[in-house]
């Protein structure tokens, strides 16, 4: 009888936030597959069933195979470098010294701030008549003319990447910090002891430790670089040339520049399809913490 | 360990790189905010030479940037209540309650988090603009809450998960109702993780672009980050302006991360790096 009023409760807890997602996220997904199989176009009233059209007119357009290529290099690139450098910074900081903390503040400052203005600042620096970046080269006589470095269809996107290692290697350094933290120091004692090198001790203590915690890092942020929209929109909104155009960017200037809402749809499908296959990667990693944590009944 | 005279050098030196490397690109924008307009045409000076507030002048007295910034304040405050209302209300029963089938909605939960934004937003534009929402404040809080509640709900079925076993049952049998449990015994234990929750969802929603780019129109319910991304130029980028406009929204998040540094990493690791 109590359990019965429990679990009765605990639907009424749970239902405010079952209705949001149902209809802020899982009704649009369910709307997209719908979209995604017709023919529609805002302004003129087009809207007609035309099956897996769509995605027949996807898999031929040079296009969509060029936003999928720039999604992979982008978020390979930069999600290799973001941990190596993120490894790095989370070594370097989980020594002790004067002011420790107000490093790591410091270092997580980056992750902050808005990506737009992240953008902004970069889109800044890279100018090539006034930007900071070329002054700087050319006075420590490392380059003689200025570089176009996102007026280049070579360069542009590579510029992106070190904007984007920029604002997420603090995510990365967060979660390694606390997993580094969390190595036995006994370990470390033994090690000594023995008299390994820093390098062997590296290599055969802190890495083995901090596997499953990169793998998780490494996922985490393909899911998010995979994405990845706001830096490029601002920074060189897809150009020059498509060199930058990712999915996303492909997929919202179909949407909202184009107004396909169909042919957009089928994109965001393919999208959806990827980045799931990644979470779903993810979910089954991260399947013993899950259980412990539903586990345990009351 | 064996402290050699370059070893004990090494150690600074790459701290001080990394700070540079972190606040070099911030600091510039904000020296750029303070230079006049003729200054920023060339190279040097480095340091404004003669500083200035000028840009800051414009971006309120010319442009309706205090309209912004109130529809940005509004959107992440509301957000925050909302998701951290409706989230600690569904972390409750996950973490306590003997429902059949929670494992299932927590994993629909954690996989609606992974959704990437683009590709909801289509479908939420056709939805909206037939409610009447578009350029609403409404647009931007309801889907940034439904964005931000896999992660409040994540991080607050942890805690609540954390707190002692048997707190519940005691709670009952001293005659406590569900509500009431909930609202008076856990609720108030769960306080650190309610902060680390309303931090992440406060910047998640201050610095949202997607959304507020798709969803507004105009003043009536732009946020900062479109503002900026949309900055109005006739014949050039105004880069002084744009610049005291990011170091204005960039402001709040220093002071968020300044103070709640260590609730935004606890926050951020929960679950993934078990303790």
């Amino acid at each position: 009888m109590r359990c019965m009023t429990e679990t009765r409760v605990g639907i009424a807890f749970l239902l405010p936030a079952l209705t949001v997602l149902a209809l802020v996220s899982l009704y649009p997904i369910l709307a997209l597959l719908w979209l995604s199989m017709r023919h529609r176009v805002l302004p003129f009233q087009i809207d007609q069933f035309i099956g897996f059209d769509n995605y027949a007119l996807l898999f031929v357009t040079p296009r969509f195979w060029n936003s999928l290529t720039v999604t992979g290099y982008f978020a390979g690139v930069s999600v290799a470098i973001e941990v190596i450098l993120g490894l790095g910074i989370a070594l370097l900081l989980s020594h002790s010294f004067k002011g420790v903390g107000w490093v790591r503040a410091a270092v997580l400052l980056p992750w902050a701030i808005p990506t737009v203005v992240t953008a902004k600042i970069w889109d800044w620096m890279y100018q090539p008549q006034v930007g900071v970046l070329n002054y700087v080269l050319q006075a420590m006589h490392l380059t003689t003319a200025p570089i176009h470095w996102l007026g280049s269809p070579s360069l542009a996107i590579h510029a992106a990447i070190v904007a984007d290692v920029w604002k997420t290697t603090p995510f990365v350094v967060i979660l390694l910090l606390a997993a580094i933290a969390m190595i036995p120091r006994d370990l470390y004692r033994a090690a000594a002891i023995d008299g390994a090198s820093s390098w062997h001790t590296f290599w055969h203590i802190t890495l083995p430790q901090l596997r499953t915690i990169l793998i998780v890092v490494i996922l985490f942020r393909m899911i998010d670089a995979m994405r990845v929209f706001d830096l490029l929109f601002v920074m060189t909104g897809g150009g020059p040339a498509d060199m930058t155009e990712t999915l996303s960017i492909y997929t919202y200037k179909i949407l909202f520049q184009t107004l396909q809402f169909g042919y957009g749809s089928a994109i965001g499908v393919v999208m959806f399809l990827l980045v799931a296959s990644v979470s779903l990667l993810q979910l089954w990693i991260g399947r013993n913490e899950f259980r412990r944590m539903i586990g345990t009944q009351v | 360990m064996n402290g050699g005279l370059p070893r004990r050098l090494l150690l600074p030196l790459c701290v001080i790189l990394v700070l540079l490397w972190s606040l070099l690109p911030i600091l510039w924008q904000v020296t750029t905010s303070f230079k006049p307009n003729s200054e920023l045409l060339s190279l040097p000076p480095l340091m404004p030479a003669s500083p200035t507030f000028e840009h800051y002048r414009v971006i309120f007295d010319e442009q309706p940037f205090h309209h912004v910034l109130v529809n940005s304040t509004v959107v992440a405050f509301a957000t925050t209540l909302a998701a951290l209302g409706i989230g600690s209300l569904a972390a409750f029963p996950l973490a306590r309650l003997p429902i059949r089938g929670k494992g299932t909605f927590l994993g629909i939960v954690l996989g609606a988090s992974m959704f990437p934004a683009i590709v909801t937003v289509g479908p939420l534009f056709v939805i909206i603009r037939e409610l009447g929402l578009r350029d609403t404040w409404w647009a931007l809080v309801i889907s940034h809450t439904s964005f931000s509640l896999p992660l409040t709900i994540w991080i607050l079925t942890n805690f609540m998960r954390e707190l002692p076993e048997d707190l519940y049952r005691a709670s009952r049998i001293d005659g406590c109702t569900p509500w009431q449990s909930f609202y008076h015994v856990f609720l108030p234990l769960c306080r650190p993780g309610l902060a680390a929750a309303a931090i992440l969802v406060f910047l998640f929603s201050w610095t949202e672009f997607l959304f507020a780019l798709t969803f507004t129109a105009t003043e009536a319910s732009r946020t900062v980050p479109v503002a900026i991304a949309l900055f109005p130029g006739l014949h050039e980028i105004r880069w002084g302006e744009m610049a005291a406009a990011s170091v204005i929204v960039t402001i709040p998040v220093f002071l968020i991360v300044g103070a709640f540094h260590k609730h935004i990493v606890r926050g951020l690791t929960v679950g993934a790096v078990k303790g």
